[in-house]
């Protein structure tokens, strides 16, 4: 009875939890991602996929500082593609034995490229507004991919009455629905090498579970080693409860 | 005491050549071996040494997380990403130490929790009670700090709302803020100086929790009945009775922990802290971690700023003089039947207050933050006192044997205390 009581104390603390995250925003639907289970995992194809939406399509205006080309050998890649992704890009190094800066080719150690030196840059090109830092923005945003999916495919006509600014969009799923951002995912927008259509909710989908691999690489590894460690905890705890209904055995209490 | 070398009681000959000359043995097995400890412990008992694993866990953590850790606002941020990445098991450790912040306030809830419903703050207790309460804020202030150092808004911004506090007070209020942020907003000074004594507190709480065990050695534990052991009959040791029950504990304890840390570590979390701290852009609502809630909402229950920080700290600092304001001589609320309400009803009402302290302050929110604060007051200031006069307890069991083993039970010098002490040392 009393540890049931404790249990339901212990309950009720965790309830707390969703009403932090509740804003004024609606919560999006759920948009049934795999990964998205207790035992979710990434699948290897959409991240692939996503990594090239990312590539061709977000950034242009997104960084994703955290990361390293080398990260891109743990969504499938070989070392040899990676080393030629790298390769497409120009990063800055040095001094040289000169004292001078110059350009080579990315390497597997090297952060992914910034589209914009720094920010006041990113602003200059973006009409005042600041394409955020896409590294770990599943973690950073309520609902996180499932908000992501939904915004991604969230464009619609603005309702009746509605005046949407100068250089702003309507977006259904946006809090407060007119966001800097215009809608970049076409119909066709790339081109997939494994041949799967290239729809926009299909972009939509493989750059979200991209996006959310790379705020969370070791979601997979996490999620294994919680398994093993309740099973073991399950394991121990029986022995334990054991031992203690032995040693309390000849005590009434 | 005399002079010279300590009669040990050890056999085998290196233990009793230090125990001799520095009797921690002799320690350990007078305090945690034998140590005569009630009977009748439920699993409430189980949470001071689950407390007590808990600040070890983060002590063992945050020791590695800090060689990693780079507290400058330039790279705070980066730095605890790179830990989440490149670290090896780094992600763990963090994950580790960020819940194990939350269940360290479960267990200390639940703790509190217990020595609220079973009087445990009454004499002889009342020291005992008191370090605690030091305990917690102590908790409280190394948890705040701590949540500042991975510099995302609510880290910088729950740093401002916080800081800002201290502005309430009369006249030297925006010299103490300009003195704590080391500048004239929160910025790399008040980084560094949070850094630095998030790594100094926790030791400091290592101290106050001996002084803490110290006293509870010295009058021994309260029990759910409330009565103080009479004899023998009455304890068990607390090797391996208590030691085996700690450990059932401990791996539910682990359990929950660990399923949070695995399956959804950043539950408890805030998004916003993922975005790097933005001085010029201020959140939409600015909400500390969840066990500050209750707090928080007291805090904006009140219209004025000096009144408010007043009742929150008056909040916690009522727990201080809790002995002296529950006036009933009876510990346990098992035979308190309308005292036990009201306890149940502040429960209810604690949680009222953390839930409303996650909304926005407008409209009813603030209305019901303003009851439930009365509430709070109430149960410590008007209740307690009250009801030690006005209510009629229950009758009191004659010892702690009689109403564990029935009435008809034999007592004292009988086979059951005796078979019961001696019992560890024959399975050994």
């Amino acid at each position: 009875m009393r540890v049931i009581r404790s249990l339901a104390l212990a309950a009720s603390l965790f309830s707390a939890g969703p009403a932090l995250a509740a804003g004024s925003a609606p919560t999006p639907p759920d948009a049934g991602f795999g990964f998205a289970g207790l035992f979710g995992t990434f699948d290897r194809g959409a991240l692939q996929r996503g990594f090239q939406v990312y590539k061709e399509v977000c950034a242009a205006c997104h960084a994703m500082r955290q990361l390293s080309y080398r990260n891109l050998l743990e969504i499938g890649l070989s070392e040899a593609q990676v080393r030629e992704i790298a390769a497409q890009f120009q990063v800055t190094d040095g001094p040289n034995d000169e004292g001078q800066m110059f350009e080579r080719p990315a390497r597997l150690s090297d952060r992914f490229r910034r589209p914009f030196p720094n920010e006041q840059a990113a602003r200059a090109a973006n009409n005042g507004a600041y394409p955020p830092d896409l590294s770990v923005i599943v973690k950073a945003r309520p609902h996180g991919a499932n908000y992501l999916f939904a915004l991604l495919t969230g464009y619609v006509d603005p309702p009746p009455g509605v005046e949407v600014m100068e250089g702003m969009h309507y977006n259904a799923w946006f809090p407060g629905h007119q966001i800097a951002m215009p809608n970049v995912l076409n119909p066709d927008g790339v081109e997939y090498a494994d041949g799967t259509p290239a729809t926009v909710e299909q972009q939509a989908r493989d750059v979200t579970t991209f996006l959310a691999w790379a705020a969370e690489p070791e979601l997979e590894q996490r999620r294994r080693m919680g398994v093993q460690v309740l099973i073991f905890l399950a394991i121990l705890g029986g022995l334990v409860y054991a031992t203690k209904r032995k040693v309390w055995a000849d005590v009434k209490h | 005491m005399a002079i010279g070398l300590h009669d040990s009681p050890f056999k085998n000959p290196v233990i009793r050549w230090i125990d001799q000359r520095l009797p921690v043995f002799t320690m350990m097995q007078k305090e945690y071996g034998t140590f005569p400890t009630p009977r009748n412990f439920n699993y409430f008992w189980n949470f001071g040494a689950l407390a007590m694993i808990n600040l070890l866990i983060m002590i063992a953590t945050g020791i590695f997380l800090a060689m990693h850790y780079t507290p400058h606002t330039a790279y705070a941020f980066d730095s605890v990403e790179r830990i989440m990445r490149d670290v090896n098991y780094g992600w763990l450790i963090r994950y580790v130490h960020m819940n194990g912040a939350s269940m360290f306030f479960i267990v200390v809830y639940i703790h509190i929790w217990r020595g609220l419903y079973y009087g445990s703050y009454k004499a002889p207790r009342e020291l005992l009670s008191m370090l605690g309460v030091d305990i917690f804020l102590l908790m409280m202030a190394t948890a705040f700090m701590g949540y500042v150092l991975p510099w995302g808004q609510m880290s910088f911004w729950g740093a401002t709302v916080i800081t800002n506090l201290f502005s309430a007070i009369p006249l030297v209020g925006q010299d103490i803020v300009i003195w704590l942020w080391g500048g004239f907003s929160v910025d790399n000074p008040t980084l560094n100086r949070f850094f630095s004594l998030h790594y100094l507190l926790p030791f400091v709480i290592v101290g106050v929790v001996f002084l803490h065990v110290a006293a509870l050695h010295i009058t021994g534990s309260n029990n759910p009945l409330g009565i103080e052991p009479k004899g023998p009959q009455d304890t068990l040791p607390f090797h391996p009775y208590y030691t085996i029950k700690d450990s059932v504990g401990m791996v539910a304890y682990f359990a929950v922990f660990g399923f949070l840390v695995f399956f959804m570590p950043n539950y408890l979390g805030h998004p916003d802290n993922y975005i790097p701290a933005n001085p010029l852009s201020t959140p939409a609502h600015i909400v500390p971690e969840w066990y500050f809630l209750p707090f928080y909402a007291i805090l904006r229950a009140v219209p004025d700023k000096l009144g408010g920080v007043v009742l929150m700290f008056g909040s916690i600092a009522i727990l201080f003089v809790l002995p002296w304001l529950d006036t009933s001589k009876v510990r346990s609320m098992r035979f308190r039947p309308i005292a036990r309400i009201f306890l149940l009803l502040w429960t209810i009402n604690f949680f009222v207050l953390m839930w409303v302290g996650a909304k926005p302050a407008e409209g009813h929110y603030v209305q019901i933050a303003q009851i439930a604060t009365v509430i709070y007051f109430a149960y410590f200031l008007v209740v307690l006192p009250a009801l030690g006069r006005l209510e009629k307890p229950l009758p009191l069991p004659e010892s702690i044997a009689r109403a564990v083993l029935g009435p008809n039970a034999t007592l004292g010098g009988g086979p059951v205390p005796g078979a019961a002490a001696a019992k560890p040392m024959d399975k050994a």
